[in-house]
């Protein structure tokens, strides 16, 4: 069989089961809107966790994990996966839970919806929707670029008389366009098959895959290079401090060495047979602790709000807060690790990775080549393929739905759609948002600013967490309390990404530190001081609202 | 029990800050694991544990209403947008 083949019909074959569930979920579909929407909040636990889980995690679970442990260290570890178990699961336990009460009690679907009626402003929703629509677009753009070069990558060689390219790395490939029309078209056809339903079956069976993927690919490489124990040495004998997050002045003494040992190698032979070791690059404390304010976005997630509304009874979140911690381990562990014996491995007497390479999110992937397996290399692509699509449709539907309730249900037809015109409108936005996302994505695949965009993304998310938070647990915070923190965190964020874009370039990854923490403290910080300001200065809500949303178990009566 | 929990799930995020290992290369867990690593992975082990234990102890009452009480299948105009 030509290469690339095998791995293509792998994809083809993991395609194909989410065309499948989209159909069987559709023999359940009840027609409603509210079905469609939030699967007539039906949920039970154990689907409720995967789908959460394969919604929350994106692709940079396999492939930044281990690209950003080859560039920084097993510190990646804790300040993203170990911060996200503590951090996401308080989320759902504080946020979660009580708008998942709050949406059943008062048939909310949207979070414009709730924060519509808690801060008594239709014009709230008009300040928050172009934010989180901005917010989220380049998380699907970049998606959608992710599983076109993956597809294109995994299928290299696979049909050279039809896709014929000057470049060794797409010749006989599925091109870009048709990768990427074939994973949203797909996306499309069961999202619009089975609606929330379909998205969080598809997205449970992506959690699988993308889990058991780990470990194959963590055993494979593992026996590929020696053995877990050698592969570890290798890497504390070249490259001791990605196995730290601080540089000892040993760390300093190992790297000299070694780099003198590899530049006497080059002058004898320009493509030496030996490991160039990492410049040692520091981690600090106050970085490793500012991580933590990444994971309070997921609170404000439009996509993660409406798998919520999806849920049978508030008791069904138990299982998604206690096991979330354990499944984010279980998929970053081992992709960490990979990353870290990617820094020192060799086979054959040669590097793996080459010196000086520059593309972190490719390591994975070379690891994976090093076996010479297109099986393994199959499934990698499958499984980066299910962490990018169960994002992408829990995206879809929610402005799907965004569209239909905060825009053409509460602006054009004030509150009188039908629920046939609901689900009809819902079903013709996802068409165009799916549409526009794929257009999109073709018009900005070179563009660089793009990625490092979305760096930003997050924050942006993470600086909303007060509005949500205040809106849930202050009674004291007002309207323009609710006005001042979004503009503030949102203002902070856009500021900080212009004065650091400006002195770094937009062209690259505008780097997402400031003043040694990350961009979502000032911005957490902003928002919170300005929610609290604002709110004592203006008047309070009402006391009709005040007895709505706060009154002993509000959540349920 | 309930303070306990909140207290447990306040250290674990101060514990996280692991200082300690902070330039420790050579000791491997299971002969593998960096020890900076191996913490980590028992800082979400423990994460989960105590979200466990805040489930069952810490649960906001009255969250679950009966299905008579549940609003219909309507989604809100919303008193904002009169």
């Amino acid at each position: 069989m030509p290469p690339g083949q095998t791995q293509l019909l792998i994809i083809v074959g993991y395609l194909a089961a989410l065309i499948l569930l989209g159909l069987v979920s559709n023999r359940y579909f009840r027609g409603t809107a509210i079905d469609y929407f939030i699967a007539s909040r039906g949920l039970g636990p154990v689907l409720l966790v995967l789908s959460v889980f394969g919604t929350t995690m994106t692709a940079f679970a396999i492939q930044g994990s281990s690209g950003e442990a080859w560039a920084s260290g097993v510190g990646v570890y804790g300040k993203m996966a170990s911060w996200s178990g503590i951090v996401h699961a308080m989320c759902f336990f504080l946020v979660g839970v009580r708008l998942w009460a709050f949406g059943k009690r008062y048939g909310y679907q949207t979070q414009i919806q709730f924060f519509r009626d808690r801060f008594e402003s239709s014009g709230l929703g008009l300040v928050l929707f172009p934010a989180l629509v901005l917010l989220q677009m380049p998380y699907i753009i970049i998606g959608i670029i992710g599983a076109g070069n993956m597809i294109q990558a995994a299928t290299v060689g696979a049909f050279p008389q039809f896709f014929s390219s000057s470049s060794p790395t797409a010749h006989g490939a599925i091109p870009f366009w048709l990768g990427t029309l074939v994973s949203t078209g797909v996306v499309w056809l069961y999202v619009s098959l089975g609606g929330a339903r379909a998205t969080a079956w598809a997205n449970a069976l992506q959690t699988l895959i993308f889990l058991v993927v780990g470990v194959v690919t963590f055993a494979a490489v593992a026996d590929r290079l020696g053995g877990f124990a050698r592969a570890a040495q290798t890497v504390q004998e070249y490259n001791p401090t990605k196995l730290t997050r601080g540089v000892s002045d040993e760390h300093r003494r190992v790297y000299e060495r070694k780099l003198a040992a590899y530049e006497a190698a080059k002058s004898a032979n320009p493509r030496p047979a030996a490991l160039k070791p990492h410049r040692p690059k520091e981690m600090t404390e106050l970085e490793f602790l500012s991580y933590g304010t990444i994971p309070l976005s997921v609170a404000m997630f439009p996509h993660l709000f409406q798998l919520w509304l999806t849920a049978r009874s508030a008791k069904t979140f138990r299982l998604t807060v206690t096991l979330h911690p354990v499944l984010i381990m279980l998929i970053w562990a081992p992709c960490v690790v990979i990353g870290v014996w990617a820094t020192s491995a060799m086979v054959d007497g040669r590097p793996v990775i080459p010196a000086d390479f520059g593309n972190p999110n490719a390591v994975l992937g070379l690891m994976v080549r090093m076996l010479a397996d297109p099986v393994v290399s199959g499934f990698l692509a499958a499984g980066v393929l299910a962490a990018i699509l169960g994002g992408m449709d829990a995206q879809f539907l929610c402005l799907g739905s965004m569209f239909t309730h905060d825009i053409v249900d509460h602006y054009v037809a004030h509150g009188r759609l039908t629920d046939h015109q609901r689900l009809l409108t819902g079903r013709t936005f996802v068409v165009l948002v799916v549409a526009a996302s794929w257009v999109l994505t073709l018009l900005l695949k070179e563009a660089k600013p793009i990625f490092g965009l979305a760096i930003w993304c997050f924050s942006g998310f993470a600086s909303l967490f007060p509005l949500v938070f205040g809106a849930l647990y202050w009674k004291r915070m007002s309207k323009w309390g609710a006005y001042a923190s979004v503009l503030a965190g949102i203002g902070t964020g856009v500021y900080l990404y212009l004065r650091a874009g400006q002195a770094a370039g937009f062209a690259g990854r505008v780097e997402p530190l400031v003043a040694g923490v990350v961009p979502a403290v000032p911005m957490v910080a902003a928002a919170t001081v300005a929610l609290i300001i604002v709110s004592l200065l203006t008047r309070a809500p009402s006391s009709a609202t005040v007895e709505k949303f706060f009154r002993k178990n509000a959540h349920a009566r | 029990m309930r303070r306990l929990v909140i207290a447990l799930i306040v250290l674990l995020a101060v514990v996280h800050q692991d200082f300690w290992w902070r330039y420790d290369h050579r000791t491997l867990v299971l002969g593998f694991l960096p020890v900076s690593l191996a913490y980590h992975i028992g800082v979400s082990v423990a994460a989960c544990l105590l979200w466990g234990l805040a489930c069952r102890h810490c649960w906001p009452a009255g969250l679950d209403e009966p299905e008579e009480l549940a609003s219909s299948a309507e989604p809100p105009y919303g008193r904002g947008g009169h």
